[in-house]
């Protein structure tokens, strides 16, 4: 390892920071007493926080930003004139063991240009996971990005050594995606997750039979959308997410607010700022479809193609369903507190064992954690005076809970 | 106002609880520390002797009525050293014991609901440990690490580092509390070093004692840390709000 490593690090973070992904979670890996490391499962562990206030958890870099192809909303495409670097195997795998031995990160998050053909790109990556494995007894975690085109044996290679794989979906509508980025096209995309959720429904039935099969991408998959870069609806956005999330390997859908990099391309819109308010709507809408129990369709649906950017997804539910409220804390169901704004999955949780004991008051409530700033409109907890959505009025609590709460 | 003054152990508290039922009494105010003058408000302090009896006598009678997990929540928030942190568990564990069925899942009482917030604060700080601790590689090819946690924690992440890093020696020192973790490839002791060098100040090793390469893994991963950034997304409230700014004086990527 040399100081010539330094700025091939610095250009190849750069060109990979705007992956979103980064979590270390979904899987258990266990140091067996040979080698380096371990995963834990659960939640993973954030190593750092970064100027953008993004955690650090994985080793995020790519190991060659050298691109032959030209995508519109991509830093690194082919026409840019910026610094290009190429890692090699080894640089990659030492600083992957260096790091992670001074605590530093969890893992590594391997992703790359397509350099000459997806299969040779797709080779490398995989030849890194699997140096990092045997050779080194490298116990902690792997994500490999799988390139797009690259063919199904090379998938099943790289998935005996990574704990999650993703394909980047990063255009929601095959249109827009055909529009920004002529030379690909959905199929490119979707066939690679359908190699990765084969090879892991594969391993379940081989693991059923066989113990000792090694296990195939234990933390399942997960892809991005970028935000904002083409016309899609949060609508189009969403449905898609949910759509993916049908399928039994997907974990996690990211967000990618665009961050304007090509802005002399004019398919593009020109952004001064990044859409931040828009995609923390939509990792927020996100969260109700996965922890919330909502259906897509109940969060955007025609007449509301785009997520409200005032107020979060679950109150602006909530205000165009007041018939649903106000909602008996002391009676209703699980879920139907679920839906209450200011009441989350562990509030809730807290609420369903608390009232076993007794009546609860808004002082309970507000000991267990509810916001009662917000959800004093959609509740009743055996209480009279106070306030609700349907005495109220959605709009007199829309205004309201702007002036409480300001623009966020 | 009745207050107790106890060692400091966790048998010692369990103890006051002892005391204070045979006493026919509530405690109101424990500090930790046998102090010999009393406490200001009150006319006199009860000084609590430490015994192992009682102490198993309390706790198996919490065993008959908590599950696993609430007893452990009592001793993680016995570590919470926060103000009347003390009386957060001996308001819990008497609770506990008047009442005639488990009332671990009361959620909306104010003694429970305290507890948890505790037990909430130790596990979040041992969390940090898991996140924060940065190590160094010394000349002996030894990992050296500083960290000053909010509690006593570095005996609840210790294991996780000896099963992580399994195969090399490595210290964690907690200077706050001036002891540390020593793990030689097999076992991890408890020690304390005596030594003034500038490292058991600073957390960060001079030069001559590095490793040949530690320094220019240091300088990898602060290039690492600058340019993973995105500018045009700078947020330095959520960035110190996730990791406090009381953790950056050992952290590698925040050094000059």
């Amino acid at each position: 390892m040399t100081e010539a490593v330094l700025e091939k690090l610095k250009i190849l973070t750069a060109a990979a920071k705007y992956d979103v992904s980064c979590s270390s979670s979904g899987t258990v890996r266990k140091n067996n007493g040979a080698g380096v490391g371990n995963t834990v499962g659960g939640v993973g562990i954030c190593h750092s926080f970064a100027d953008d206030g993004r955690c650090i958890s994985l080793l995020k870099i790519m190991l060659t930003n050298y691109c032959k192809y030209d995508c519109a909303y991509c830093v690194n495409r082919r026409t840019n004139d910026i610094p290009r670097a190429t890692l090699s195997v080894s640089e990659v795998v030492s600083l992957t063991i260096e790091f992670y031995r001074r605590n530093y990160i969890e893992g590594l998050f391997l992703s790359s240009a397509v350099v000459r053909n997806p299969d040779y790109t797709m080779e490398r990556l995989a030849r890194v996971a699997k140096d990092l494995r045997e050779v080194h007894r490298f116990n902690g975690y792997i994500h490999l990005k799988s390139i797009p085109g690259a063919s199904r044996e090379l998938v099943n290679e790289a998935g005996r050594y990574a704990d999650r794989m993703s394909v980047n979906v990063e255009i929601p509508s095959e249109r827009s995606l055909k529009y920004l980025a002529p030379e690909k096209d959905h199929k490119s995309v979707f066939e690679p997750m359908g190699y990765i959720k084969q090879g892991v429904l594969e391993n379940k039935e081989d693991r059923m039979s066989m113990r000792h099969v090694p296990r195939f991408v234990p933390a399942g998959q997960s892809t991005q959308m970028i935000v904002g870069a083409s016309s899609d609806t949060d609508r189009d956005i969403l449905h898609l997410s949910s759509t993916l999330y049908t399928m039994p390997t997907m974990r996690r859908v990211y967000y990618s607010g665009y961050v304007s990099v090509n802005d002399y391309d004019k398919r593009l819109p020109a952004l001064k700022q990044p859409p931040l308010v828009r995609e923390h709507r939509l990792y927020q809408a996100d969260w109700l479809m996965r922890f919330y129990k909502f259906k897509a369709e109940e969060i955007t649906d025609a007449s509301n193609p785009n997520l409200d950017l005032d107020v979060d997804p679950k109150m602006s539910w909530a205000l165009r369903h007041p018939e649903a409220f106000p909602v008996d804390v002391n009676n209703a169901d699980y879920e139907m507190i679920l839906r209450v704004p200011g009441i989350g999955v562990k509030s809730a949780a807290l609420i369903v064992n608390a009232r076993k004991f007794r009546k609860l008051t808004s002082d309970h409530l507000k000991r267990i954690g509810v916001v009662m700033k917000r959800a004093k409109y959609f509740l009743t907890c055996g209480e009279i005076g106070l306030h609700n959505v349907r005495e109220a009025r959605p709009d007199v609590v829309r205004r309201q809970l702007r002036l409480d709460f300001g623009d966020w | 106002m009745v207050s107790y003054n106890y060692d400091g152990s966790f048998d010692g508290l369990l103890t006051a609880v002892f005391d204070s039922y045979s006493r026919r009494e509530r405690i109101d105010v424990l500090s930790r520390g046998v102090m010999l003058q009393t406490n200001l408000f009150s006319d006199d302090a009860y000084s609590v002797m430490t015994d192992e009896n009682k102490a198993v006598r309390v706790w198996n009678a919490l065993a008959k009525k908590l599950s696993k997990g609430a007893l452990g929540a009592i001793a993680t928030a016995y570590l919470c050293t926060d103000d009347a942190g003390d009386v957060v568990v001996y308001r819990f564990v008497c609770r506990v014991i008047d009442s005639e069925q488990s009332i671990e899942n009361d959620f909306s009482d104010a003694d429970v609901v305290q507890l948890l917030k505790n037990c909430r604060r130790v596990r979040g700080e041992a969390h940090r440990l898991l996140q924060f601790v940065r190590f160094q590689k010394a000349a002996d090819g030894t990992y050296f690490a500083m960290v000053e946690p909010l509690y006593d924690v570095l005996p609840m992440a210790i294991g996780h580092f000896r099963d992580r890093f399994s195969d090399s020696r490595f210290v964690i020192y907690d200077r706050a509390r001036d002891y540390g973790y020593y793990y030689d490839g097999a076992v991890a002791q408890r020690m304390t070093m005596k030594s003034d060098r500038s490292h058991m100040i600073t957390g960060q090793l001079p030069e001559d004692m590095m490793d040949g390469e530690e320094k220019l893994f240091q300088q990898l991963w602060r290039t690492y840390f600058k340019s993973v950034a995105i500018q045009e997304r700078l947020n330095p409230r959520k960035q110190r709000n996730d990791m406090p700014v009381r953790y950056w004086k050992y952290l590698t990527e925040k050094q000059l």
